[in-house]
């Protein structure tokens, strides 16, 4: 290493690549780090991991219904395959990979060095991913000792009585409860770290009105992880005590309630869906911005509309239930609980349109996921209100429609921006920029293939195909259906590796990004690229909410007219 | 475009704003108090939906002493918190130590009645909905206590040795104001159980 330097020479350079070291030396320092990137990094790593599992699972899922009658995989086998794709996607992906986006970006655009608790953080991390791992050593341990093939077969939502003893012996239901209780603790230790480190640690000048809107996005889905998270984590104790010591909270042959298990779990379950999509409309508000060369289109709306999601959103989880027999006072409240979120999601589509509108807009690849998600966002939220009304839920409650539905929304909203988030941050991680060319047949072959799958998913729900069946009968009018939206699942698994070995080319023989590719505006493009330990050599101080459009325009900068 | 960091080119306020441990703690409260309702709703849900005996009504007394004791902890530590502040640090300690041991009655009334039901009522976690609810309310309530003393103690140790100054002010009322949550719980589980549940 050279001698010492003043810090705000070492800013000025571009990164160079560090002396090569021991494999050791590496892992120790990753292994031990408490820095909010790194630890933003292995969050990403290991939740992309899992994305590849859990998409594996998917395929074979595909593969098992493409064609009547089809003995690819055992009943019992689907059932552990769904019960794993889906108990995999949302806690070992959405959660890790939006929590390590957010643990990277938060204190950079605040202009802090790191996060609050550092080694909260660093905790927070690794007991979530050690649930992951629990929750697939199952399929070593989950019978008994070793006995191979014993995953969790009783749904993500593992309703009661399914859960009993008696219905699932051996251990599988066990690892499934450990693992999410473990990847609890960890969100929500993150998303007290996130909420801290936002109130106390912001630059000089950052006032809570000036905060980029991903800031305040993930300030609000923290305080959702507390009243929704925490409520998962009060079910599974009680499941534990009643799979271990005997109890009988949700046992109906000592008096207790399977429809109690239905309550708590989507308590936890309904909000949770805010919690993976708040993060994705974060996204989308700092890169459609950027890329139609305007600021964002009413930013106290769209602050008021996230805190107005966190709030009704809690109010809305019996839309579940529809069908289990609550009553038709019951059912109205939730209706209209659920029409009603509907207003504050509008005002955020509306707000990213007039932020399009009369905009240069530059069709970079992450401004064309971008683009993709408000198209396909909107019709998750038609179907949603479709849905939401009980009589026609009383129809189409577990059908395919409701796959389709909620596919919509996780796959076409979530995945499309966390692929968006990835094409517009990677080159300040890695310091260089993924291939566009790449990406662009990234972007259209998983479009064509999104819209082959789950277009078509509609459909076979409406004809009456319930989901969570592992076959089904040639004569029902459903088997080109379900070949079309088995081809699409081939054409995503192919974009998505198509995006992984993007990935890692890049890395490597990417261009070279510099501090700020996209002449963007928020705090983190002022740093170079990867940024150094504790970010910023001196601690910026801001006056506008697009500091750098101020220091890149200083005859019209923003803060002439805030204030 | 440099790569330099924001320059400060106008001297923007400095934003007064609150402690990390506060915030954290309020966090951490927040979290809490949802595990706690979920484990408060399951009680009272089954209230009265055990399909065999013993009822609440048989078998529970109001738990006058140990409530007191256990309320009155949070005035204590609130003296302790103030003695720190105004640098007397062996009232401090004594504060600490009254506080430790009024939550160790708490503790040792809980052990009391629990031995009771268990053995004297034949009440356990199996028996019926209400030891279920019971138990995992109250046990949970109950660990939060035990917690508490733990870090109290702590506290305790380092205030007797000297070791704790006003400059900690912050940290102990971090402490407290864990302490008054888990006080504040109380009261509920202590309305709900003992007094409409019974």
């Amino acid at each position: 290493m050279a001698a010492q330097t003043p810090a705000p020479a070492i800013i000025d350079k571009t990164a160079p690549r560090a002396p090569r070291r021991l494999v050791f030396e590496v892992m120790h320092d990753w292994i031990t780090t408490v820095d909010h990137k790194k630890i933003g990094l292995m969050y990403i790593g290991y939740s992309l991991l899992f994305l590849l599992i859990g998409g594996f699972e998917a395929l074979l899922i595909r593969i098992q219904l493409a064609i009547p009658n089809n003995s690819f995989v055992s009943p019992q086998a689907f059932n552990r395959l769904f019960t794993m794709h889906g108990t995999t996607m949302v806690f070992f992906v959405g959660m890790p990979i939006l929590f390590g986006f957010g643990n990277y970006l938060v204190p950079l655009m605040i202009g802090a060095r790191d996060m609050a608790f550092p080694r909260l953080n660093a905790f927070s991390f690794w007991i979530s991913a050690f649930g992951g791992v629990l929750l697939y050593f199952s399929y070593l341990g989950g019978d008994g000792l070793y006995g191979a093939g014993s995953a969790p077969d009783v749904g993500w939502f593992a309703y009661a009585p399914l859960t009993a003893r008696v219905f699932s012996p051996g251990h599988s239901t066990d690892y499934w409860t450990l693992a999410l209780l473990l990847s609890g603790i960890g969100s929500i230790g993150t998303a007290l770290n996130i909420v801290a480190t936002t109130i106390c640690m912001r630059c000089p000048g950052m006032k809570l009105n000036r905060m980029p809107l991903l800031v305040w996005l993930y300030l609000v889905t923290s305080g959702m992880v507390f009243v929704a998270v925490s409520p998962l984590t009060a079910a599974q104790i009680m499941l534990m005590l009643d799979r271990y010591a005997g109890s009988h909270f949700f046992d109906t042959q000592a008096g207790g309630s399977a429809v109690l298990w239905m309550h708590f779990f989507w308590i936890f379950g309904h909000p949770e869906v805010y919690i993976l999509v708040l993060p994705a409309f974060a996204f989308a508000n700092e890169i459609i911005p950027v890329f139609s060369r305007k600021a964002i289109f009413g930013y106290p709306a769209m602050v008021a509309a996230t805190v107005g999601i966190g709030f009704i959103s809690l109010s809305v989880w019996a839309h579940h239930m529809f069908t289990v027999g609550m009553g038709a006072y019951a059912n109205t409240f939730f209706t209209f609980a659920t029409m009603i979120i509907s207003v504050p999601t509008g005002i955020k589509i509306f707000n990213w349109l007039a932020t399009l509108w009369g905009g240069k807009i530059h069709f970079t690849v992450a401004m064309m996921f971008s683009v993709g998600f408000l198209f396909q966002f909107l019709i998750a939220g038609l179907t949603g209100i479709m849905l939401s009304a009980s009589p026609f839920d009383w129809q189409l409650s577990s059908s395919y429609f409701v796959v389709a539905h909620f596919h919509y929304v996780l796959v076409g909203a979530i995945l499309f921006m966390i692929f968006a988030a990835f094409y517009y941050w990677y080159p300040k991680m890695t310091g260089r920029m993924l291939s566009e060319k790449i990406g662009k047949w990234h972007f259209w072959i998983f479009l064509i293939g999104f819209h082959l799958t789950f277009d078509f998913m509609h459909i076979p729900g409406i004809l009456g195909m319930p989901r969570r069946i592992y076959t089904y009968e040639a004569d029902r009018g459903w088997e080109v259906l379900n070949m079309i939206v088995s081809s699409g699942a081939v054409l995503q698994t192919i974009a998505s590796l198509l995006f992984v070995f993007n990935l890692i080319w890049s890395y490597f023989k990417g261009a070279v990004a510099g501090p700020d590719p996209w002449d963007a505006w928020t705090l983190e493009w002022s740093t170079v690229s990867p940024p150094p330990p504790y970010n910023f050599a001196v601690t910026p101080t801001v006056e506008s909410r697009r500091p750098l459009w101020d220091l890149k325009h200083p005859d019209d900068p923003d803060s002439n007219y805030e204030m | 475009m440099s790569g330099t960091a924001v320059v400060p080119h106008a001297s923007a306020e400095e934003l007064k704003m609150p402690s990390r441990g506060i915030v954290g703690m309020a966090c951490l409260i927040a979290a809490e108090a949802a595990i706690f309702i979920i484990f408060v709703v399951a009680y009272v849900f089954y209230l009265g939906k055990s399909i065999s005996g013993p009822t609440p009504r048989e078998v529970l007394d109001l738990p006058i002493l140990s409530t007191i004791c256990l309320l009155s902890s949070s005035i204590t530590v609130h003296f302790a918190v103030s003695a720190l502040h105004h640098s007397k640090r062996s009232m401090c300690s004594l504060w600490l130590a009254l506080t430790v041991l009024l939550a160790t009655i708490f503790l040792a009334c809980t052990a009391q009645e629990w031995w009771r039901l268990i053995y004297h009522d034949g009440l356990t976690l199996q028996t019926n909905l209400f030891g279920t609810t019971f138990y995992s309310l109250v046990g949970l309530h109950a660990s939060h206590v035990v917690a508490g003393l733990l870090m109290l103690s702590l506290a305790l140790f380092f205030s007797l040795r000297g070791q704790m100054t006003a400059k900690h002010t912050e940290r102990l009322e971090v402490l407290s104001l864990y302490w008054h949550f888990v006080d504040a719980v109380w009261i509920v589980v202590f309305l709900v159980v003992y007094v409409f549940g019974r």
